[in-house]
């Protein structure tokens, strides 16, 4: 199970310029890459295009190729690749069905959508449920959830699809420390079960702890990209407007000072 | 009455139907199908206006809202919301009717160019008495109805999905821009913007939260869509139903009654068979 993309580009409608430019990227089962950039770098355009949504929902222009398992995507509609890929969004609130009027019911929403039978819809909304430990918020109203406890329903909605792949665009930009460590969590349990993830995120700590990969993009194109320890402890990412992981910067500091201390480095390659 | 009609159960799933889907409502009125309440509430509303003077919309306030709403324990928060609902326009119509009422002779104030007459009162009252009536109706409606159980409902009865969506978003929209406009509100305020005082300064200080409002609002709409595409809400064929709100041949016999009734009554208004 192998989404990628070759050589794509992407321009809104109405855009002068294109918003990415020559983009490779391979996702595959159980994988985990980090999405990093400074902001307008192009971050949630290619999880839009990854995705699928661009430019079918939201319009614009593609240039390159997207497959999934070597077949072209071209000329899928919408619904054909929500069930292979999955895509979750900032902002929890807005990803709430509004006609959900149980936790359950919004996770069974998508599964619901894809005329499934009722056995297995069920099936499967309890599985997502327990796969993120949030069984007990079943009964609850999803609209009456903190926003920490709406990301993970919204991400057990999309886990209940069984996409192969998921794309979450910042899914901890409005969430405290508390809801991000539940957000990090769920993406290693989702990992572990098997789907890839490509997570944008300026939270470089949390790519630390959860993506092998990491690709840095700038103005559109892929600046910087490898394995997580090295690209986020490379010096350019400054350059780049991007964080660097707060266990990096702390070495930085420890050696510059001078400072060297066994507990301290083992404590900082963790 | 059943707390809810299940399509079917599910022997295969490990853990079944879980129970507190479609939960029964509180009240016999709550546990009403809610195409029954929207049946209740729409008829009132129109027969109101139909009916016209006092007495009748006020008998059918009693009736159809008033009565109902103390059975569903919902009566304070009915008249509190109601007239919060409809006030800003019961105010308006009631004294545009009550000092420019056309040919209107028996004067009751005089305030400068500007003349109350008892015709022009009679006539504000019946206009305050209509839209009282509508507003406490689509109050009871919503106070007793869960949106998602209209929802699923419609969509039992062969509504497309997105209509059902459409009318819940609408109605969820309200709430959800008012809470906007407050967090934008609060944090411009934070940053010195004056919205007290004069009605001049007030007005000033609503421009800079308008237009933040509104955007906003556009953005969650595209990201909402998107969201909903994800999910697979735009795939072709029915969706799969968990449950559906329970209804009787009484509760259609109902419905069609008030129906035919509210059809009879436009007739006899309209021929002039009812003065």
């Amino acid at each position: 199970m192998t989404l990628s993309l070759e050589a794509v580009g992407y321009r809104y409608a109405g855009a002068t310029r294109p918003s990415l430019l020559e983009i490779d990227l391979e996702l595959a089962e159980g994988a985990v890459i980090g999405l990093v950039g400074a902001s307008e770098a192009g971050k949630t355009t290619l999880c839009l295009v990854a995705s699928g949504l661009a430019p079918r929902t939201v319009g614009g222009q593609i240039r390159g190729r997207i497959t999934l398992d070597g077949e072209d995507v071209d000329g899928w509609p919408m619904h054909r690749l929500s069930e292979r890929i999955g895509i979750g969004f900032q902002n929890p609130a807005t990803q709430m069905s509004q006609v959900a009027g149980t936790v359950f019911e919004e996770v069974a929403f998508g599964p619901m959508n894809l005329g499934l039978s009722r056995t297995d819809v069920i099936d499967r909304t309890w599985e997502a449920l327990s796969s993120l430990r949030i069984a007990d918020l079943a009964e609850r109203d999803p609209l009456r959830l903190s926003g920490g406890q709406q990301q993970l329903v919204a991400m057990a909605g999309l886990l209940a699809m069984r996409p192969a792949h998921l794309v979450l665009d910042e899914p901890t930009a409005q969430l405290d420390p508390a809801g991000t460590r539940m957000v990090a969590a769920a993406i290693n349990q989702m990992a572990a079960s098997g789907a890839s993830i490509l997570v944008a995120e300026q939270k470089t700590d949390l790519l630390a702890d959860i993506a092998a990969e990491v690709i840095v993009l700038a103005k559109g194109r892929v600046a910087l990209r490898g394995p997580a320890a090295d690209v986020l402890a490379d010096d350019r990412l400054a350059q780049l407007g991007v964080a660097a992981p707060a266990a990096v910067t702390l070495r930085r500091a420890a050696a510059t000072a001078g400072a060297s201390h066994p507990r301290l480095a083992e404590a900082l390659r963790g | 009455m059943a707390g809810r009609d299940r399509l079917s159960e599910s022997p295969g799933a490990n853990r079944g139907v879980p129970d507190f889907l479609g939960r029964p409502g509180a009240s016999p009125y709550h546990r009403l199908n809610p195409l029954t309440k929207a049946t209740i509430a729409t008829v009132t509303a129109i027969a109101a206006v139909v009916l016209g003077g006092l007495l009748g919309p006020i008998l059918l306030v009693s009736l159809a809202v008033i009565g109902p709403a103390a059975v569903a324990g919902v009566l304070g928060r009915l008249v509190r919301t109601a007239l919060l609902l409809a006030l800003p326009i019961a105010i308006s119509a009631f004294l545009v009717n009550l000092f420019f009422f056309p040919g209107g002779e028996a004067v009751l104030l005089r305030i400068g160019p500007i003349t109350a007459t008892a015709e022009g009162l009679g006539f504000a009252m019946e206009i305050l008495v209509r839209i009282l009536a509508i507003s406490g109706a689509v109050t009871l409606f919503y106070l007793t109805t869960r949106p998602a159980d209209l929802v699923v409902d419609l969509e039992r009865r062969g509504v497309s999905p997105r209509v059902g969506f459409v009318t819940n978003a609408s109605v969820q929209t309200v709430p959800a821009m008012v809470d906007r406009a407050a967090q934008i509100t609060a944090a411009q305020r934070a940053r010195g913007l004056d919205t007290e005082g004069s009605i001049w300064r007030r007005v000033r200080g609503v421009v800079p939260i308008v237009g933040p409002v509104i955007l906003g609002s556009i953005a969650e709409v595209e990201e909402r869509t998107m969201a909903l595409e994800a999910r697979g809400f735009t795939r072709p064929g029915r969706r799969t139903l968990l449950w559906s709100p329970p209804d009787s041949g009484i509760e259609s016999a109902l419905r069609w009654a008030l129906v035919l009734a509210l059809v009879a009554l436009i007739i006899l208004r309209v021929t002039g068979t009812w003065a």
